[in-house]
């Protein structure tokens, strides 16, 4: 449990520099207006990049077990993709619905191309593990080609960007709730934790311990689906975050979900808090979108993965 | 060389798609136009002049990447090249601002990036294939990052960037076959025709490329020579293409793999001509479609990435991607 | 006459060739041996300017390989190699006819369409001659690919494992085949082999390597005996004259 005691403060600390930081001052005025922005705005804030951060390194783990493939996660998988298509249609068909039942509907689509995935994964011959981020990273393109194609019909070009990339500057109380929803999951998740090391470990083994492997490996879905869709429907996706904290992690402890779940968790949470901060303070008193700093930096250990290859993957 | 009989023969798949090509120009020239015809041969004709660069500069890079490649799903768009031109647009407007970089002569401004590009690029191939035997999958996947790096990079310098030359550099970024950048047709179409030329003198080595590298040295082509000499042209048709209407990701893709099945030769005598004439008959007559189905409101682009990406991951699935 | 004169390679430290000098004389057909890793498919691609040498010099005919135009040396030197993955979907004579590439660069005319017939008749795929490559067995793959050197029609010809993937009816065939270019033809033939009874049968010269080394060279009679082959593959053996041949027996 070591680590898990190293990286709680650091993220505490990130955390309050998280709502210490902003254009507004917290400590100028006396007549409580500072508390009220604390309030409103700078600890939601902070609570939903950490929810969020939390609930996507988890579901890249998860997905990563389930594909067992170490570059996947839900924007290499199509998943991302499919909760925003999914939001799009929710908005289209039932414009009145509340958030949280496009939410829903996004979970729905989201977990059906997830699934589509999985299936093209399973039918295809695959003679190089990296042909599976690949064939995702693909079958996001052509989703998102759906997408833009509505969108730009419809005329919610603007909706789609905000749902494809991270940006939490919009996050105010009463906005960002439903990632409670991925964080509840998440928990989940970290009970069941054994379960997907098991699956990780392919399916003759899974149904030799007796797993019901179709029944874990839907639970996946299921947890995967809805983190994602409750992170794209409020803050927008925020991209390779599930792919770098899980492969950091795995190589420093190992594969061990029942112990390396928490710190990936809370890893995710670092990251995300770090990169919101880095967002916000590079052009102050503007800012750069999470999901654009995430852009950069996860792709940049992405290629370091892939150039040492150091995890294994193939 | 002899061809079976049941075969259709080269020449016929050539003529078919030039036909094709032709039909869909004329069709985008003369259908629904109203008013004084040199009103429209100015309006018309420069969209329809960009659109055929474009379509010209895809085909033939794109296949001629395949070639050196030695694989049917890479493309220079799939592996980030035109996500690398975007890179070097932005951080232009970046440095210069929007009003400096309003203020190059957009011409000079191409012909700069696109040296760059060049350099760029070469650096970047010679740095992915000097492992030598780095496995084809782990290029592809590095080079579709490196295109999503490219991306991120570029829309954080966007956000960095003042608001207002956000929104010229966003008109500019866009991939629309509808905003063709008409300043920039004349020395595109210069640019074209020099690569063009080149092309031509070593047109006969296409085919031995094809062979793989041993063979081609085997056979006595300075292999190293050439492919640095087409990846540099390679570069320049893509800087032409990205210039004119923005990066747009499987065209390419879709145009060769359409001219690779449907020519039932693998000689570039008649590939190449084939993508070109494909990819004309794809872009002309898509817009016309769109323009008359869709009355005007859907980007071509978009409909484009969709089929491009389904083939795409039918290619990889049926296994070409050895 | 290839003169091969301290050539090494080494890649990340590990020497794969390591200063061999040997001298191929002109004619007759000489067969590369050795164990796995000895550096004999590395060295015929340093011979032919595959890949570059760290050190040392390769001459053909006098010829310079790492400086002689890759053209010129195109019609005096042609290499087969062993793994022949061609993603271009071509016929057998459209294969074939890139043998004439290095004279007509593409442009062929009525003499190499001549070579171009003369060498698929010669390995008996007429039949086969507008199929495309992907159609046809291995063995007439195989086939195709040496039809396309003999149609490069150079003075030299490497072989790197041509029997590769072979039954023996289309092994002992192409074996008889490159004799027939060394007897009929005065071409140079050096071929990489793994059996060493077909390099005992067929061979005018047999070269041993082990460890990126020269081990031994010589006559069949000479190199076929239980003591060398004992240093060159850490086998032991037994070797028994059939007519003019001597075979090995390894089996115990």
């Amino acid at each position: 449990m070591r680590p898990v005691l190293f990286a709680i403060p650091v993220v505490l600390l990130l955390a309050a520099v998280s709502v210490f930081t902003g254009v507004g001052s917290l400590a100028s005025s006396d007549d409580g207006r500072g508390w009220l922005l604390v309030v409103e705005s700078r600890l939601p804030r902070t609570l939903a990049l950490m929810l969020a951060g939390a609930g996507l390194a988890v579901s890249g783990t998860i997905m990563q077990m389930l594909a067992r493939n170490r570059f996947v996660e839900p924007s290499t998988a199509g998943t991302a993709e499919s909760a925003a298509l999914g939001m799009l249609l929710a908005m289209l068909i039932a414009p009145n619905l509340p958030v949280a039942g496009k939410m829903a509907f996004a979970a729905l689509t989201a977990l059906a191309g997830t699934a589509l995935f999985l299936q093209i994964l399973r039918r295809v011959p695959l003679r190089s593990a990296l042909m599976v981020p690949l064939i995702g990273l693909m079958l996001g393109g052509v989703v998102n080609a759906v997408t833009t194609f509505i969108a730009y019909r419809y005329d919610l070009m603007q909706s789609m960007g905000a749902w494809m990339s991270g940006d939490f500057s919009v996050v105010l109380r009463g906005r960002y709730e439903l990632l409670w929803i991925g964080f509840a999951l998440t928990l989940v998740a970290y009970a069941t934790a054994a379960r997907f090391t098991v699956i990780g470990m392919g399916e003759a083994i899974a149904r030799n311990v007796g797993l019901d492997y179709d029944k874990v490996v839907t639970l996946g879905l299921a947890i995967v689906s809805m983190v994602t869709a409750t992170v794209v429907a409020t803050v927008g996706m925020i991209p390779f975050l599930g792919l770098v904290v899980p492969n950091i992690v795995s190589l420093i402890l190992g594969d061990n979900l029942r112990r390396t779940l928490p710190v990936i968790a809370i890893s995710g949470a670092g990251l995300v808090l770090a990169c919101d901060i880095i967002g916000r303070i590079v052009i102050a008193p503007y800012e750069v979108p999470v999901g654009t700093v995430m852009g950069v930096i996860g792709s940049l250990v992405f290629l370091h993965l892939l150039l040492s290859r150091r995890s294994h993957a193939g | 060389m002899q061809a079976d009989a049941k075969r259709i023969s080269p020449s016929t798949v050539l003529f078919a798609s030039a036909a094709l090509a032709l039909l869909s120009m004329i069709a985008f020239m003369t259908i629904g136009a109203k008013g004084s015809w040199s009103f429209i041969l100015s309006f018309r004709g420069t969209k329809l002049i960009g659109m055929v660069l474009v379509a010209y500069a895809i085909a033939v890079s794109t296949v001629l990447f395949q070639t050196i490649s030695g694989n049917r799903v890479l493309t220079p768009s799939i592996i980030g090249f035109d996500a690398m031109y975007t890179l070097l647009q932005t951080v232009m407007v970046f440095f210069l601002g929007a009003a400096g970089a309003a203020s190059v002569n957009p011409q000079l401004q191409f012909v700069l990036e696109t040296a760059v590009m060049v350099g760029l690029s070469l650096l970047l191939f010679r740095a992915l294939f000097s492992g030598g035997s780095r496995s084809l999958h782990l290029l592809m996947l590095v080079g579709v990052i490196l295109g999503g790096l490219f991306r991120s990079l570029s829309s954080f310098l966007q956000r960095v960037l003042d608001p207002n030359d956000f929104i010229v550099l966003q008109d500019r970024l866009f991939a629309s076959f509808n905003s063709i950048d008409a300043n920039l047709l004349g020395i595109a179409a210069t640019a074209t025709l020099a690569v063009t030329f080149v092309l031509w003198r070593l047109s006969p080595t296409f085919d031995v490329l094809s062979l793989g590298r041993e063979a081609a040295i085997g056979l006595g082509v300075d292999h190293q020579r050439v492919v640095t000499l087409l990846l540099a042209l390679i570069a320049v048709l893509v800087s032409v293409s990205t210039a004119l209407v923005g990066p747009v990701t499987f065209f390419g893709l879709l145009v060769a793999s359409l001219a690779w099945q449907l020519t039932p030769t693998a000689s570039h005598r008649f590939v190449l001509p084939v993508a070109v004439c494909i990819a004309i008959a794809t872009l002309v007559g898509g817009q016309v479609m769109l323009e008359r189905l869709f009355s005007f409101n859907t980007a071509l682009s978009i409909v484009i990435e969709f089929f491009g990406g389904l083939v795409f991951i039918f290619l990889l699935i049926r296994g070409s991607a050895r | 006459m290839i003169e091969i004169q301290e050539v090494t390679k080494s890649y990340g430290g590990t020497a794969v060739v390591d200063r061999v000098s040997l001298t191929l004389p002109s004619g007759g057909l000489t067969s590369i041996i050795g164990p796995n890793g000895a550096g004999k498919s590395t060295l015929l691609s340093i011979v032919s300017r595959l890949m570059p040498m760290d050190t040392g010099k390769v001459l053909v005919d006098g010829l310079d390989v790492s400086r002689a135009a890759g053209d010129v040396l195109a019609r005096r030197l042609s290499i087969m190699r062993q793994d022949n993955h061609i993603t271009a979907r071509l016929s057998v004579r459209d294969l074939v006819a890139f043998g004439r590439y290095p004279y007509s660069k593409g442009r062929l005319t009525a003499a190499d369409a001549e070579h171009i017939d003369r060498s698929i008749a010669y390995l008996g795929l007429e039949p086969y001659q507008n199929r495309f490559l992907d159609e046809l067995s291995g063995g007439q793959r195989q086939r195709a690919f040496i039809a396309m050197v003999l149609c490069q029609d150079t003075d030299y010809m490497l072989f790197d494992e041509p029997l590769n993937n072979l039954d023996i009816k289309h092994a002992v065939e192409t074996m008889k085949l490159l004799r027939r270019l060394a007897d009929d033809f005065a071409k140079t033939v050096v071929v990489v082999l793994h059996d060493i009874n077909f390099a005992s049968a067929y061979s005018d010269r047999i070269v041993a390597m082990q460890g990126g080394r020269l081990a031994f060279e010589g006559p069949p009679q000479d190199m076929i005996v239980p003591s060398r082959l004992q240093a060159i593959f850490d086998v032991d053996c037994r070797v028994h004259a059939v007519g003019d041949t001597r075979l090995v027996n390894y089996f115990d």
